[in-house]
């Protein structure tokens, strides 16, 4: 249980980082130099947008389950805990990065920006020191809420077998364990999936307090698988 | 009017070609994964990887690759999944999809329902007692893995009060609906429940904060002013501005189930359909048939998206402008 509980939690946080950072770059690189590049990040976010998450997931978990990922320098292998967490980071790309993009886009008319830009910063500087530190709030805000759902994706897909597997385990392999054994021995499956929704439960009320906190007209809607 | 369709259907058909570019690049092109050998599935022989190597033409150039993939799946419609042969794609796909379509239809009923309800209910009644009680309902509906729900249910309604409280409740499974309407009815009504749960919470939350931001504007405040009854404000003015969000949303996850998302939830109540299709696949690692429904499934968000937004338009004249 408790082993199980770590890397679902573990995994959930990670992949979490993985997108908001993978959402900050796309975002911020889309919503400062605008033009064809916004346009092209834009149009790419919203066709993986169109996939359903769970599907999406599936299908990158499936087609990396037995040789892992290859990026030349970076190597994933199959049984890493860092496959989910990178597939499971890279399907929520998107929703991050359309919040980073609008805000990048809303400040750069900001008066500070345009003070950076008449003592003649550097572009890189301009991302880096003036709208990084005032964009990152906004999407730190949103971090407890994609942990949440990060988590959620993470329990279905070890569910589904193809997430966290042998020799780890995860609250989502327990459930499954316990499944079979259901008229049994019911608490098997029935405690890690409890486990799940209270954490998921408060990852969510603290979001959503953390939310108010900061911003009390934010509109945010992160799907759940 | 027509120059928004022409426009939004243009739009549409670009999408779908990336997103099939997408997929096509996912199976075939991902870093360090060798698409033959992943296709054949478990324990394929060198020949069945040569054939596949000649039959999805790997050997060729990525454009030539692509075009191949694509006239399989959507023009000659003769995809086989190799590790089961008497599956061939679309079809076995589209059959599936005759049992998913019903459950997925009346889940969203149930969903759209119960999420007005909530959310009306919660934005009418904020402040007070029956609002905080919906929106942890919501919470509660949205933190629930939707395998484990369903597991639970499963267990209270076939297992612990069976002999009770539910023992008008058949074994799980599917009848098609001609054949016993009643048992299709019982049979579906837990799935139903179990799906539109964990929907419902999300939707009820967007709506009532739509609900609440269109009580403060200006033509609410017009509309009471003009002596309108409470409930006309409410159904007349502010519940149909709050709905564009609302409705959006709902294409994309209506779209989404009906593309066979629902996975976890018919495997758990062993329903024949699309998500049962993804789940046997998936045990199996048979990659063609998983290619089919997330191709298929994307197809379905965007051209029930589609739908959605040339449906708005006509209702709402202000998207019309682009």
């Amino acid at each position: 249980m408790l082993y199980g509980g770590r890397n679902t939690l573990s995994i959930g946080f990670a992949a979490a980082v993985v997108a908001t950072i993978g959402g900050l770059i796309v975002g911020l690189l889309a919503g400062y130099l605008r033009g064809v590049v916004d346009v092209v990040l834009s149009r790419i976010l919203d066709v993986v947008w169109a996939f359903p998450v769970l599907l999406l997931a599936i299908s990158l978990s499936a087609v990396s389950f037995q040789s892992g990922l290859n990026f030349g320098l970076v190597k994933i292998g199959s049984g890493n805990l860092a496959l989910p967490i990178f597939i499971i980071g890279a399907v929520y790309i998107p929703y991050t990065a359309r919040v980073v993009r609008g805000s990048t886009l809303e400040l750069t008319g900001a008066p500070f920006v345009e003070a950076a830009v008449g003592y003649g910063a550097s572009r890189a500087r301009i991302v880096g020191k003036e709208l990084l530190p005032n964009v990152f709030p906004r999407i730190l805000v949103l971090f407890p809420v994609v942990v949440a759902t990060g988590i959620i994706l993470e329990s279905g897909l070890s569910f589904l077998g193809v997430g966290v597997r042998a020799p780890d385990a995860s609250w989502g392999t327990i459930v499954q364990d316990g499944i079979g054994l259901l008229r049994s021995r019911p608490l098997i499956a029935i405690v890690p999936g409890a486990f799940v929704a209270v954490t998921v439960c408060a990852l969510n009320v603290f979001g959503d307090a953390v939310r108010d906190a900061f911003d009390p007209k934010a509109a945010v809607k992160v799907r759940t698988p | 009017m027509i120059a928004f369709l022409l426009k939004r259907t243009l739009g549409a058909v670009l999408v779908l070609f990336a997103v099939s570019v997408l997929v096509f690049l996912i199976f075939f092109r991902t870093p360090g994964v060798d698409p033959a050998r992943q296709i054949a599935g478990r324990q394929a022989d060198p020949q069945t990887i040569a054939q596949i190597r000649a039959d999805f033409g790997l050997d060729k150039p990525l454009p030539e690759q692509y075009v191949m993939m694509m006239r399989r799946l959507v023009w000659d419609r003769d995809l086989i999944s190799y590790s089961d042969r008497g599956l061939v794609l679309p079809r076995g796909w589209c059959e599936s999809r005759a049992g998913d379509r019903l459950t997925g239809r009346r889940a969203a009923l149930v969903w759209l329902l119960m999420s007005l309800g909530g959310g009306v209910l919660s934005a009418v009644f904020r402040g007070r007692m029956l609002d905080p009680l919906i929106t942890g309902l919501g919470l509660a509906g949205v933190s629930l893995p939707v395998y484990w729900l369903g597991a639970v249910v499963n267990l209270l309604t076939q297992d612990t009060f069976h002999d009770s409280l539910f023992q008008w409740l058949p074994a799980l499974g599917y009848t098609p609906l001609n054949q016993d309407p009643l048992k299709w009815f019982e049979q579906l009504l837990f799935p139903w429940i179990t799906l539109a749960m964990g929907m419902a919470g999300l939707y009820s939350r967007v709506l009532r904060s739509d609900l609440i931001e269109a009580d403060r504007s200006d033509f609410v405040r017009t509309a009471r002013a003009k002596g309108l009854s409470e409930s006309r404000v409410l159904w007349r003015h502010s519940l149909r501005t709050s709905l564009i969000p609302f409705i959006s949303l709902f294409g994309l996850d209506f779209g989404a189930l009906m593309g066979g998302a629902a996975v976890l939830t018919e495997e758990v109540f062993a329903l024949p359909g699309v998500g049962n299709l993804t789940y046997h696949a998936l045990s199996r690692f048979d990659l063609p048939v998983l290619m089919a429904v997330t191709l298929y499934g994307a197809f379905a968000v965007v051209i029930v998206n589609l739908l959605v937004d040339i449906g708005y338009a006509v209702l709402d004249p202000r998207i019309r402008v682009p």
